[in-house]
């Protein structure tokens, strides 16, 4: 008997009995798909994208059922409450949303841009706080500084002390390999503490509990935005996001610093193998980290929003809901502008829910909501991935039967390297 | 002729878009050594573990003594009396050698296990097919070669006709592949139907009665392996005709370009070093190889060598420069190029463009930054024109993720990284593990230019036909410390074979 006879590429074997359909079509065609998805780094982005807005919509979806379970007859003013957040119509309300947007923002770059070196900046908070009171406190005390200047000197200074702040995980990390997630938060609280103390001792108004009143001339340039869109306290800070979230996206993607930082992030082996400086790389990472979380700080109190430095025992919170901004950004610098703003908008519009008997916490819920299934769109992404390609084992237990045709069950780990 | 035990037909198997085996028809006899022969990614191991259970085919039949199989995990291959030895063992390894053969098929009575009648049938079965093992020794204390051995044991023990050896010598010494050979064809002869896979040509005509040829996951031939010769194999395996011996022509060696003096690198909770003592030294166009079994110091030497960890003691030099403390930045300035063991790990970022891979050691000089700013045109034309002269080949170019290369491609950036580096030292440690017969080719050819360039060139191999093709010089390292210090043209693998083991021990004064 020959075995070379056996290969006619019929439809038939020996028996006669017709070969199993080749599932090709229903198989193939949906990897293919995923693939192109994935290929090229724009359309990754579009990819990332639409996540993002999946998770919104899930968000809103379980936000909705929440209001109906809360109060049926007035959820569906209750969702528009949300979705029209500070755009009600009047200018004070949409410069109330730009106003809680533009911390976020800020800290949600910095999370962001800590991210890319691999590094979870949980003590954005801190360094925010520190950031402020460096800010307050030349603003107050910098008498002997002009006031062409002054604005520029507290910005700086703000960033100092964000810098310096962030700089404390980043070298433990660094030189003690210290989870920085743990010295972090950590440093949330010394400077919660810190800020108070450097507050009541120096520039304390002990009459409201709280820090000084910023003077006039200490506060963000408005160049006349105030004016133009009355009502609201707009200034030039809305423009230094944009300028910071590029100046962040250069820094991480055009720059010789930027690609040892992603490295670093990416594959710290491979980096130490090519000889980057890991430790500079992480400490400066965690510096400029800090100097946005400061800036951010920088922005809320000195834009003259009747916002002041005060010396309850209260982490801020801006720190951690830059978490969400940066989780639904991807990590992305310019996509933290967006997510910032939209994060803001949708907070005030909680705020508007108590018009209709709602508490406001449940837009705390739902912005919970979205930053679960953005942080869950990965998982599932890749998930639905390995189903679509029959590379998930779901009949284990299958006893036998019939040959078994469309998904196989297990994944070597050789076949993981098929590509090209 | 006897008859078929199995008889896979028209299989085929498919990781999404990817046809792994294609419409491959594969016939084994009772009582023959059929050879499974074909490239990393041939789709050989893919092949045998849909026999195994291990996968689902979507095309064809499998037939098991004329009956229809279906196949849905392991356990149903053991029913049809079909045992695995895996490339890489499945032992436990705080098991004795008695419990590891049982385990899975514990004689027991009532619930409670017979050691006993265990250890009586494991004695009988080793004594009969002469795999002598002592059955109490635990599998950590015994060499790879007697956990084979087990691992065959535990075949034999469940009765098993028909047995699959995966690749089963790329974890032996010479003497023990011998010891191999006999044993598969001893259990031919009492019946058993074996299916060998393997990519070395020289077992195949040692030891199979036929062979089955796979490329890219289609059946090439079937040949009986007396009618065939190894060029002919070697052929069709590859689709063209392949050269593997290298030309090694007269190289003048230069003075020295590198060396390391009394190298000690120490372990951690434990009294022996993983590096003792060593010292070497590389001539410029000279590649010394350093032959050994794996895990026998030659990672924490070339770390050392490298400064990924830098040693205990030691000195280090580079055209007479002493670059003990240089950190690993200043040695690949000084001219030290380092192809990497784990290219995933180390030689690649896998998230990063194939582009930014390859400037991954150069990224910081002028040509490629301004002010601190990437020049990504510069970036870009550079890396295409690497791409061309080492034929890298991927969907996108130089945008492509180093991810989506394939693991022969992976291995070409980075040679072409640390090539065109034109450095005096080249440390390369397991260029070609894992890459295909036409890859293999072109970085041993790589790197014999090199030498002829006049550069020193360090290859830590664990692969003996590498170690004797290419190299001027051959150490051999066991247990941390150089052994033997060996000329290519006056030694031959078995000898290599018994230092590599820790059998035979030279003075060597380095």
């Amino acid at each position: 008997m020959s075995d070379q006879s056996d290969q006619s590429n019929n439809n038939f074997d020996k028996d006669g009995n017709k070969k199993p359909p080749q599932p090709g079509v229903s198989n193939n065609k949906v990897p293919e798909e995923e693939l192109a998805l994935t290929k090229s780094v724009g359309s990754k982005g579009l990819s990332s994208f639409f996540s993002s807005l999946m998770a919104i919509l899930v968000g809103l979806v379980v936000g909705v059922i929440i209001l109906m379970i809360a109060n049926p007859s007035n959820a569906g003013q209750g969702l528009i409450a949300i979705l029209r957040g500070g755009m009600t119509g009047s200018p004070t309300a949409l410069g109330q949303s730009v106003a809680t947007s533009i911390p976020i923002i800020m800290t949600g770059l910095s999370v962001a841009f800590a991210y890319k070196a691999g590094l979870f900046n949980i003590g954005a908070s801190g360094q925010f706080m520190i950031g402020g009171v460096f800010a307050v406190y030349v603003a107050i005390k910098g008498t002997m500084i002009p006031d062409s200047i002054l604005w520029l000197v507290c910005m700086l200074a703000a960033m100092v002390g964000g810098a310096i702040w962030g700089s404390v995980p980043g070298i433990l990390k660094a030189y003690f390999k210290v989870n920085e997630v743990i010295t972090s938060i950590m440093m949330n609280y010394i400077g919660m503490y810190t800020a108070k103390i450097i507050i009541e001792r120096t520039i304390y108004d002990s009459r409201y509990a709280r820090a000084q009143n910023v003077p006039l001339r200490a506060q963000i340039p408005t160049l006349g935005l105030n004016t133009r869109f009355p009502g609201t306290n707009l200034n030039i800070s809305l423009l230094l996001c944009i300028v910071f979230c590029v100046i962040i996206f250069i820094i991480s993607s055009r720059t010789v610093f930027g690609y040892e930082l992603t490295a670093v992030g990416l594959n710290p082996d491979a980096s130490r193998y090519a000889g980057i400086n890991s430790k500079r790389t992480v400490i400066i990472a965690m510096m400029i980290a800090g100097a946005m979380s400061g800036l951010g700080a920088y922005m809320m109190y000195l834009g003259g929003t009747g916002v002041y430095m005060d010396t309850k025992e209260i982490v801020a919170s801006q720190g951690f809901n830059g978490i969400p901004v940066a989780l639904l950004a991807m990590n992305h610098p310019i996509g933290v502008f967006f997510t910032g703003l939209f994060i803001g908008h949708i907070t005030i519009g909680g705020e508007n829910l108590q018009l209709y008997g709602y508490s406001k916490e449940i837009i705390d819920m739902i912005i919970a909501v979205i930053i679960y299934c953005a942080a869950f769109s990965l998982i599932l992404k890749q998930l639905l991935g390995r189903i679509i390609q029959g590379k998930f084992r779901i009949n284990r237990q299958k006893p036998r039967g019939p040959a078994p045709q469309g998904p196989g069950r297990y994944m070597h780990p050789e076949e993981t390297e098929v590509s090209s | 002729m006897s008859k078929n035990v199995i008889e896979m037909d028209n299989i085929t198997k498919r990781f999404g878009s990817f046809t792994a085996v294609d419409d491959v028809t594969f016939h084994l006899r009772k009582g023959e050594i059929h050879a499974l022969l074909g490239e990393n990614g041939a789709g050989k191991t893919t092949l045998v573990n849909v026999l195994f259970g291990l996968y689902a085919h979507e095309g064809g039949t499998i037939r098991i003594n004329d009956e229809f199989a279906t196949l849905n995990n392991p356990n149903d291959a053991n029913d049809y009396g079909i045992g695995m030895v895996h490339q890489h063992f499945m032992l436990v390894q705080n098991f004795t050698v008695l419990e590891s053969i049982i385990l899975g098929d514990e004689p027991a009575k009532g619930g409670i296990l017979n050691m006993r009648e265990a250890r009586r049938k494991v004695i009988e079965i080793s004594e009969r097919y002469k795999l002598a093992i002592d059955p109490d020794a635990e599998i950590s204390e015994i060499t790879v070669g007697q956990q084979q051995r087990v691992e065959i044991l535990k075949m034999l023990f469940r009765e098993n006709e028909i047995l699959i050896f995966d690749e089963p010598t790329a974890v032996l010494i010479p003497q023990e592949i011998d010891e191999l050979m006999k044993i598969m064809r001893q259990l031919a002869e009492e019946g058993k139907s074996i299916i060998f896979i393997t990519h070395k040509l020289n077992e195949i005509q040692q030891v199979a009665d036929r062979v089955t040829i796979l490329r890219k996951g289609k059946h090439v031939a079937t040949r009986n392996v007396a009618d065939t010769s190894a060029d002919e194999m070697s052929e069709l395996m590859v689709g063209r005709a392949v050269d593997l011996q290298v030309d090694k022509g007269h190289v003048v060696r230069g003075d020295i370009v590198f060396s390391c003096e009394n190298i000690t690198v120490k372990r951690e909770l434990s009294e022996k070093n993983a590096v003792h003592d060593v010292s070497l030294e590389v001539r410029a166009g000279e590649i010394v190889s350093i032959a050994g079994v794996d895990g026998n110091g030659q990672s924490e030497l070339v770390y050392a060598l490298t400064g990924i960890t830098p040693p205990n003691e030691g000195r280090i030099f580079l055209n007479g420069v002493d670059i003990s403390k240089f950190s690993i930045r200043e040695r690949t300035k000084a001219g030290m190029a380092h192809i990497p063991e784990d290219r995933q790990r180390y030689g690649l970022i896998l998230d990063y463009t194939l582009a930014n891979n390859l400037v991954l050691q150069t990224y910081y000089e002028p040509r490629f930054q301004n002010h601190g700013f990437m020049r990504s045109g510069n970036i870009l034309e550079y890396a295409d024109e690497l791409i061309d002269r080492f034929d890298i080949r991927s969907s996108e170019g130089a945008t492509s993720m180093g991810r989506a290369l394939s693991g022969g491609n992976q291995q070409k950036t980075i040679v072409a990284r640390e090539l065109d580096r034109d450095a005096d030292i080249i440390i390369a440690v397991q260029p070609v593990r894992g890459l295909d017969v036409g890859a293999i080719e072109y970085i041993h050819k790589q790197l014999m230019d090199q030498r002829e360039k006049g550069k020193g060139v360090l290859l830590v191999s664990f692969e003996l036909d590498e170690v004797m093709n290419l190299s001027d010089r051959i150490l051999v390292m066991y247990e941390g410390e150089i052994v033997a210090d060996l000329d290519p043209d006056q030694t031959d693998e078995r000898e290599l074979g018994l230092y590599m083991a820790g059998k035979k021990k030279e003075a060597v004064n380095v």
